[in-house]
């Protein structure tokens, strides 16, 4: 059977570069970064090389990046390190309604023990608009955290824009560019960011791999107390071999940018064009053109999201859902709610992730086998049942 | 994914008795209310027994494999026995489902209570089983 990997967004596969520069440092570079002889120079020296390797990834300065253990990780020392360290200026956070759980709960948190949050609301294509962020902005405002892309519905948010807006106000801006990073072009100076996320694991990277950009001079209280690592702001002996292989996977993102862009959004056109045209009442989520390359998604109406995946992992594909049945709490997608789509509709939730290992016969693939299986569910739904007996007649 | 028993999967895969009784003597129609999915069952009642049992889901895998289970062991049931079948003899016949899914199987089994609720209802009649339950209990019961 073929096998059809469409889970990128999820977390795409290694890539054969990646691996081989890395496994030097699982066993034969063993030393510890910190330590103050040969075996900790040549790792100390690797790291250095990554971190120039993950900087011009994002034109950012060397010295500005936090290696951490994830993008999760990266969100959450954003949040409350900077929030923490601002907290003598005020205490309100801005966020937008469609961010990851690794911002929205930390945030959350950080409400809990004193914080006021304001969470800023998406139209129904998922985006924010830079004048209501602006326009929440108080005296006591010390963060806005909006997010480059959308890991759900592949919506590209205005950062730029709204970096420009609240320039003026001196509040710091974080973005969580996890979903974007590697996948399209991400530079820290012309976004007007104060700090970034990002994770290996989106663009080819080793799992386990993250980092925060933070402009320099900007004081941020880490998460965890220990040694000096990264300067201080991420105590713990460093995961080298992890490192290394983020430093390649951004060296290799920044190389071959163009080339994955234009194949991606290809197959990406070419699925979204198969699957409009080939199922009726199916919804494209998220902004139809300012989209990450590589992302499509839908609401495929009157049926569930863990049925057809589970259909479509029996004809070996792979792909992901935002249904209140996929997830361990049993409720819809936080995104797709806040963008206005209906509890019932969001259980029809199905997200695509495409890679550079996808070619055109795996689209074609999906676009034959996704329609019988959507019959095939719909033929037991009573929705549409109902839906088709009152148009009928 | 959850770690589906083969069971569970098998009666996912491939579904029995899917569909609508188009002169059903009793239907009955629950809402999931912990995800909001959707489960009507259509029955047929000749004598005292259930000479055929339809359904049609609206959510997970389970959802699905667990109405399939119901309605394969109604068939051939007196009402009153039909009535005895619980969430958790579903379940087990279905050699287990992960937890977050039990409340899945709580639909099946008070959806086929509702379609004979319906027919005794239709019909003015009693039903041992039946009036021991408030409507009340049938909707809110979760595990
Ligand atoms: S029907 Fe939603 S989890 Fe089973």
């Amino acid at each position: 059977m073929r096998k059809v990997y469409l889970d990128n967004v999820a977390t795409t596969p290694i890539l054969l570069e990646a691996v081989e520069v890395m496994l030097p440092y699982l066993r034969e570079v063993y030393g510890n970064p910190q330590s103050l002889h040969s075996w900790g120079d040549e790792a100390r020296e690797a790291i250095d090389i990554a971190r120039e390797q993950v900087a011009a990834l994002i034109a950012g300065n060397p010295e500005e990046i936090v290696f951490t253990s994830s993008g999760s990780e990266a969100n959450n020392l954003a949040i409350k390190g900077l929030a923490q360290a601002q907290a003598g200026k005020g205490k309100h956070i801005i966020v937008s309604a469609v961010e990851h759980f690794s911002v929205l709960h930390a945030a959350r948190t950080l409400e809990k023990a004193g914080f006021e949050l304001t969470i800023v609301p998406v139209d129904k294509y998922g985006l924010t608009d830079p004048d209501e962020v602006a326009k929440n902005i108080r005296k006591d405002t010390i963060l806005v955290s909006i997010m480059h892309a959308n890991g759900e519905v592949g919506t590209i948010q205005p950062v730029a824009e709204i970096g420009m807006k609240i320039k003026e106000t001196g509040v710091l801006f974080h973005t969580d560019a996890i979903a974007s990073t590697g996948n399209i072009g991400v530079d820290v100076k012309g976004l007007g960011v104060d700090a970034l996320s990002l994770a290996g694991n989106q663009f080819y990277g080793p799992k386990g791999s993250g980092a925060l950009w933070v402009r320099k001079g900007l004081r941020l209280i880490p998460l965890m107390d220990g040694g000096v690592q990264e300067g201080g702001r991420r105590p713990g002996t460093e995961n080298v071999p992890a490192i290394v292989g983020l430093g390649k996977a951004a060296e290799l993102a920044q190389r071959d940018m163009p080339s994955r862009m234009e194949k991606l959004s290809h197959l990406r056109d070419k699925l979204i064009d198969g699957i409009l045209t080939t199922i009726d009442h199916a919804l494209l989520t998220g902004h139809p053109s300012q989209r990450l390359p590589h992302h499509a998604s839908f609401c495929i109406e009157f049926i569930e999201g863990e049925a057809m995946l589970m259909l479509l992992n029996s004809q070996g594909i792979a792909v992901s859902s935002g249904s209140a049945c996929t997830s361990q709490a049993l409720k819809a997608s936080h995104v797709l709610i806040a963008m206005g789509i209906s509890h019932e509709i969001a259980q029809g939730s199905l997200l695509f992730g495409l890679g550079v290992d996808n070619n055109e016969g795996d689209i074609d693939y999906v676009i034959e086998k996704l329609p019988p299986i959507v019959s095939k569910l719909r033929q037991m739904s009573p929705l549409y049942a109902r839906f088709m007996k009152e148009h009928r007649g | 994914m959850p770690v589906y028993s083969e069971k569970v999967m098998e009666y996912f895969m491939n579904p029995r008795n899917v569909g609508e009784i188009k002169d059903a003597d009793g239907i009955g129609e629950v809402g999931n209310p912990v995800c909001g999915d959707m489960m009507t069952f259509y029955i047929k009642v000749k004598g005292n027994r259930l000479e055929d049992v339809k359904f049609q889901t609206f959510g997970c895998g389970a959802a699905i494999a667990v109405s399939s289970m119901v309605s394969e062991m109604a068939i051939g049931k007196t009402l009153e026995e039909a009535l005895t079948i619980t969430p958790s003899m579903v379940a087990q016949e279905l050699e287990g489902l992960p937890k977050n899914k039990f409340h899945c199987s709580n639909l099946g089994a008070q959806a086929l209570r509702k379609a004979i609720r319906d027919y005794a209802n239709k019909k003015g009649i009693k039903i041992k089983g039946l009036e021991e339950k408030g409507e009340e209990d049938e909707e809110g019961e979760e595990s």
